[in-house]
């Protein structure tokens, strides 16, 4: 009580006063911060060596031991999709990678996807057209407000449910074939020549951004314009084709066929990643169309309105005054829905598509009976998704910035 | 000049007849020709879209009402009657998509539970509502009451938690987690913005983490992994610790939405509010979060409303929400592969919930707006 | 001070409501709590599924109840908790249950290095292959290029996995979570082949529109003896879950039946069925229990050929053949150690 009454009073003008007193402490603003933080610090400290005692205990009690060592087993099941080569005697750890590559595949596929059908809604979604309009309202509506393990459920049912059998499989021309089991297309077998078109692909790459930057050099120098756009489209579609007629057309095709059960050959997407696919872009694509919409509108009509005063073309105006300035009122909440994307991915368990909570946090888990460990390799592995995304789109978001400056 | 000044204004009403507008410049016409053909490419566009539509809709409602059946006892009954939709496998477990394997006579108290729910939104949601003061006590204590009714014991039969299920099951999911995480995170939020070090980097550490992983990871840590960290020997219930870790999910994300309200309020307000000699609490209390939560009200109920949505996850960790219904129901052989149905089903509700809770954040939205422009 | 106190209290008379603590011997808490925790499956027709009333039956939820009968003379008291393939294991490590009825192989790395305990074997099962008869396949091996429905968390996908290695075919593994999706998959062609234990099979065959239009492929790929288990270390215990299953196979053995067992516990000529219904000597006593406490197991649930056929017998949809689950007597593999 005494100290607060003195803290009413007059402030006093005098040096501070040295005498140490323990209510001090809790008085003034920078000691009641330290003693705050070492409080906090205690409590935390406390309840981790707590919680960790408890998982010491509890191990030694069930006489389990803690190690990543299982990793190493063989893994003793099969993955009906994978990108590097697996069977049922790689390793569990193999197995996490097979997964990881699942879901990375899944997440890239997704945000590319979502992030199509979310600027063709958004800008849908401003048409004056009504009729165009509207539907886009109700279909941004619809699937933002209905979960999205029923979409993908639902997906997943529709396709498996009402396309045909591979027996009776649609086909075009025999290459490409759509049934219940999966997407089928041709899968090419790459002769030894064909490195000289990826070499090609290369250096077409290369000469494209040497042309494009010589050409802003010039562009700075004399004003004088180059056809960018054509000769970088040249160089790098153009050259490869070149490369790839002149070596005789090193691929092969190996096309699917009927087998007794199943298409044989080829490469399939599975209808398990395309329910997956169509539903996470669908429903996230519904989110990104109400952001571009957002950031569009965000930039005021007067903008438009002196782009166009200066006579700059719609074409150019659009390019360089509305999108620059709506991607930055895009950029942030874009970053959180392709988070989004890729967390949303785990539903994946859901049918049965074969990510990292599947195998590593699912299969693997199962078999070896280790819970702990395999949860911590998931949320590791979730958490590095997450800061790498959030960091990139954050630099991106960062450079964008800087234009308005 | 001159002229319009010299120009004699012997206009007499009535002596001009008033000319009809030229036809296809007002009314109906004109908003058709202007909405839908103002160009070729609009042209196109209506075109395709009325395409579209006749393709999609005229199924759809075939499936949907006209060729469906809404009595029958089995799935082939309903084969009989129609070929649209099977709404009579809805009828007939319409009751176990509700209440879950609620005891059946003590399922008034889950729709006591309700209606008392309804009561207490009332006043959160109507401003001019009389004696709302009051009411609003009841809404604080809605949850331990709701508790109470839905658990039983103190004069009511307890009802195990393994019996809730359903529509109920999402709602008990839902509202806990809703009125726990705002408070939660409101701290986390003020935690984060803390000038003290130690806290600010707990604070971020913990929201970061559960905004990093996807919930369905953090349910598996609790269906599977809690356990360990507890005393050897000691449990408790899955749906607490379900309840739990959807509570920690979702007040990370909203410490997040507060967050960006507390960094819109002016930093003159912090100021003003310790020249005045306010203590941190109440100069949180009184003067930055008033205005830091109204900013934010729209990004809380968008946060409740993915809340909302991922109670269906639990189905993922054998909690019998209403899709682990649907899922329980159709392994009945009298009613198999009828999935559609249910999930259309699951698809109506939560776009009615979902859906109101949208609308009722952007009229809130128009409203704080314009309050700030009366200012 | 005086409120942190308070919270204190508070927080440590919650924290001992919400968490039942186990720290005494299973039995004891058990007793303490009134009423057996009791992990089942979320559904497998005849094994475990919910009546109209939301009452767990079946072929698992008997053992619980058989248990609960023997320690509590009442059936009801149990509290089951649903546990799906990858929950199960914690669910018994952590004591969120004190046995687990479910259908649970009993393997070398499960009863070891999981550090569970199996007591017994309650169904001796194994995995087969259904496919529909339309496609003319005759024999496991002729499935080289097929998709193939599986459940995920079980022993099931290890064995495929090794069987179309061992033949050298390939296949495309279909997982799926619960029984009731694969059933859906495999209707819906997404998979040619359902492939799960062979009571699980016929369950399902039994369920669909046309049973006769889907074979059970002769083949069976694995041995997959189910039966209950419970944690390590607790001895006292695992002998009340082992004896009790015991008691059942037993009772069939000797002719006692839920309709017989009363005047049988009035004393019969038989020492065997004497001891097993307490009145002879107290076998009761040296597991912890009183004497009648096999005879109120056989009384409330029933001996197990009692339980076969009420839930997946021959007269039940399911209809299984007793096959190697009859008696030893009768040529099958069922052989209770002696009651003595």
């Amino acid at each position: 009580m005494a100290q607060t009454l003195e803290d009413l009073g007059p402030p006093s003008v005098g040096p501070p006063k040295s005498s140490f007193s323990i209510g001090k402490i809790w008085t003034d603003k920078r000691s009641r911060g330290i003693v705050i933080q070492v409080i906090a610090m205690a409590i935390f400290c406390a309840i981790v060596a707590y919680l960790a005692a408890n998982v010491v205990k509890n191990f030694e009690e069930l006489g389990k031991p803690f190690g990543f060592d299982f990793l190493k087993q063989e893994s003793n099941y099969d993955i009906n999709q994978t990108l590097i080569s697996y069977n049922s005697q790689s390793s569990h750890a193999r197995a996490a990678v097979v997964g990881i590559l699942n879901t990375l595949l899944i997440a890239v596929c997704g945000i590319i996807l979502a992030t199509i059908l979310g600027f063709i809604l958004g800008v849908l979604r401003l048409s004056p057209n009504w009729l165009v309009n509207k539907l886009a309202y109700c279909y941004i509506e619809f699937m933002r407000n209905v979960p999205v393990l029923v979409h993908i459920l639902l997906v997943h049912g529709i396709l498996v449910h009402s396309l045909p059998h591979p027996k009776n499989a649609m086909n075009i021309n025999d290459t490409l074939f759509l049934s219940n089991r999966g997407f089928y297309t041709p899968q090419p077998l790459f002769q030894p020549l064909f490195w000289l078109v990826v070499a090609a692909f290369v250096i077409g790459i290369i000469f494209a951004f040497w042309y494009r930057r010589t050409a802003r050099i010039k562009q700075e120098a004399t004003g004088e314009q180059s056809p960018v756009f054509w000769v970088m489209l040249a160089s790098i579609i153009g050259l490869p084709i070149l490369a790839f007629f002149l070596t005789g057309m090193p691929i092969d095709w190996q096309f699917p066929e009927q087998g007794r059960f199943n298409l044989k050959g080829g490469m399939a997407i599975k209808p398990e990643f395309m329910a997956l696919w169509v539903a996470l872009s669908l429903y996230t694509a519904a989110f990104i169309a109400e952001i571009v919409r957002a950031g569009i509108e965000a930039v005021s009509h007067g903008q438009t309105e002196a782009a166009l005063a200066l006579g700059l073309p719609r074409k150019r105006t659009m390019n360089l005054v509305v999108i620059p300035q709506a991607m930055r009122v895009i950029i942030p909440p874009l970053t959180s829905q392709y988070l989004n994307i890729t967390k949303n991915s785990s539903l994946a368990i859901a049918i049965g598509y074969m990510d990292i909570v599947a195998t590593i946090g699912g299969i693997s888990l199962n078999q070896t009976g280790r819970e702990m460990e395999c949860m911590i390799i998931v949320l590791g592995l979730y958490l590095t998704f997450s800061l790498t995304i959030s960091t990139f789109m954050n630099w991106y978001n960062k450079r964008i910035a800087l234009v308005e400056r | 000049m001159p002229n319009t000044q010299s120009a004699p204004l012997n206009y007499v009403p009535g002596e001009h007849p008033d000319l009809k507008p030229p036809i296809g410049q007002t009314g109906l016409l004109l908003w058709v020709r202007k909405n839908l053909f103002s160009s070729p490419f609009n042209i196109a566009l209506t075109l395709a879209t009325i395409y579209f539509l006749y393709v999609v809709i005229p199924p759809m409602v075939n499936w949907l009402f006209i060729d469906s059946v809404f009595n029958a006892g089995s799935r082939d009954e309903c084969r009989e009657l129609g070929k649209g939709a099977c709404w009579g496998f809805i009828g007939k477990r319409l009751g176990q998509f509700t209440y879950g394997f609620y005891p059946i006579e003590e399922r008034w108290r889950v729709n006591l539970t309700f209606v008392l729910f309804a009561l207490a939104l009332l006043p959160l949601l109507w401003e001019k509502m009389p004696r709302r003061r009051m009411l609003l006590w009841f809404s604080l204590a809605f949850p331990f009451i709701a508790m109470w009714l839905l658990l039983g014991g103190f004069g009511l039969e307890s009802v195990d938690t393994d019996r809730f299920g359903g529509f109920m099951l999402t709602m008990v999911i839902g509202v806990t987690g809703i009125v726990f995480s705002l408070p939660l995170g409101i701290l986390l939020a003020l935690g984060r913005q803390s000038g003290l070090h130690f806290i600010r980097w707990m604070c971020t550490g913990f929201i970061e983490f559960f905004r990093g992983v996807p919930l369905i990871t953090l349910l598996f840590v609790a269906s599977t992994m809690l356990n360990y960290f507890l005393p050897p020997g000691t449990t408790f219930d899955l749906l607490l610790r379900v309840l739990i870790m959807v509570t920690l999910f979702s007040a990370a994300y909203i410490a997040e939405v507060v967050r960006g309200g507390l960094q819109a309020i002016p930093k003159g307000q912090h100021e003003a509010a310790d020249a005045m000699g306010l203590k941190y609490w109440t100069s949180m209390r009184l003067i930055v979060l008033p205005q830091a939560l109204k900013i934010s009200i729209p990004g809380i109920v968008n946060t409740f409303i993915g809340l909302f949505k991922d109670t269906t996850l639990v189905v993922i960790i054998g909690l019998l929400d209403p899709l682990g219904i649907g899922r329980a129901s159709l392994s009945d052989s009298k009613w198999q592969g009828l999935s559609t149905e249910v999930y259309v089903f699951i698809a109506l509700f939560f776009f009615i919930c979902c859906f109101s809770m949208s609308r009722y954040s952007i009229y809130l939205e128009d409203k704080l707006h314009t309050g700030h422009r009366n200012e | 001070m005086n409120l942190i106190k308070h919270v204190a209290a508070t927080a440590a008379a919650a924290s001992i409501l919400l968490a039942g603590t186990v720290q005494a011997g299973t039995l004891d808490d058990v007793k303490a709590a009134g009423f057996l925790k009791c992990g089942i499956s979320t559904g497998v027709p005849g094994f475990a599924f919910t009546d109209d009333k939301g009452d767990w039956q079946g072929f698992d939820p008997a053992v619980c109840k058989a248990i609960a009968a023997a320690v509590f003379g009442d059936s009801s008291a149990v509290k089951y908790t649903t546990t799906t393939g990858k929950t199960r294991f914690t669910a018994l490590a952590s004591g969120e249950v004190d046995v687990l009825a479910r259908n649970t192989t009993w393997t070398f790395s499960r009863d070891t290095d999981l550090k569970l305990d199996f007591v017994g074997v309650n169904y001796y099962d194994g995995q087969g292959f259904m496919v529909p008869t339309e496609l003319g396949v005759a024999s496991a091996k002729d499935l080289d290029g097929a998709s193939v429905c599986i459940q995920t968390g079980t022993t099931t996908e290890l064995n495929l996995a090794d069987f179309f290695r061992t033949n050298g075919i390939s296949y495309e593994a279909v997982p799926i979570e619960t029984n009731d999706e694969a059933r859906t998959n495999y209707v819906a062609g997404r998979c040619d082949v359902y492939t799960t234990d062979a009571s699980g099979l016929a369950a399902t065959r039994s369920s669909l529109e046309d049973p006769s239009a889907h074979t059970l492929m002769p083949e069976i790929i694995s041995k997959e003896p189910l039966g209950p288990l419970v944690r390590h270390g607790d001895s006292e215990w695992a002998d009340i879950v082992r004896w009790t299953l015991n008691a059942m196979i037993t009772a069939e053995e000797l002719g006692v039946t839920s309709a017989n067992v009363d005047k049988m516990a009035t004393g019969t000529d038989n020492p065997e069925i004497n001891r097993l219904l307490g009145s002879e000597g107290d076998l009761g006593a040296m597991i912890g229990l009183d004497k009648a406490w096999a005879w109120r197991a056989i009384k409330m649930v029933g001996n197990y050929g009692e339980v076969f056929e009420q839930f997946i017998g021959k007269e039940t949809p399911i209809g299984l053949e007793r096959g190697i689950n009859a008696q030893w007597t009768n040529g099958g593999l069922l052989y209770s150690p002696p009651f003595r």
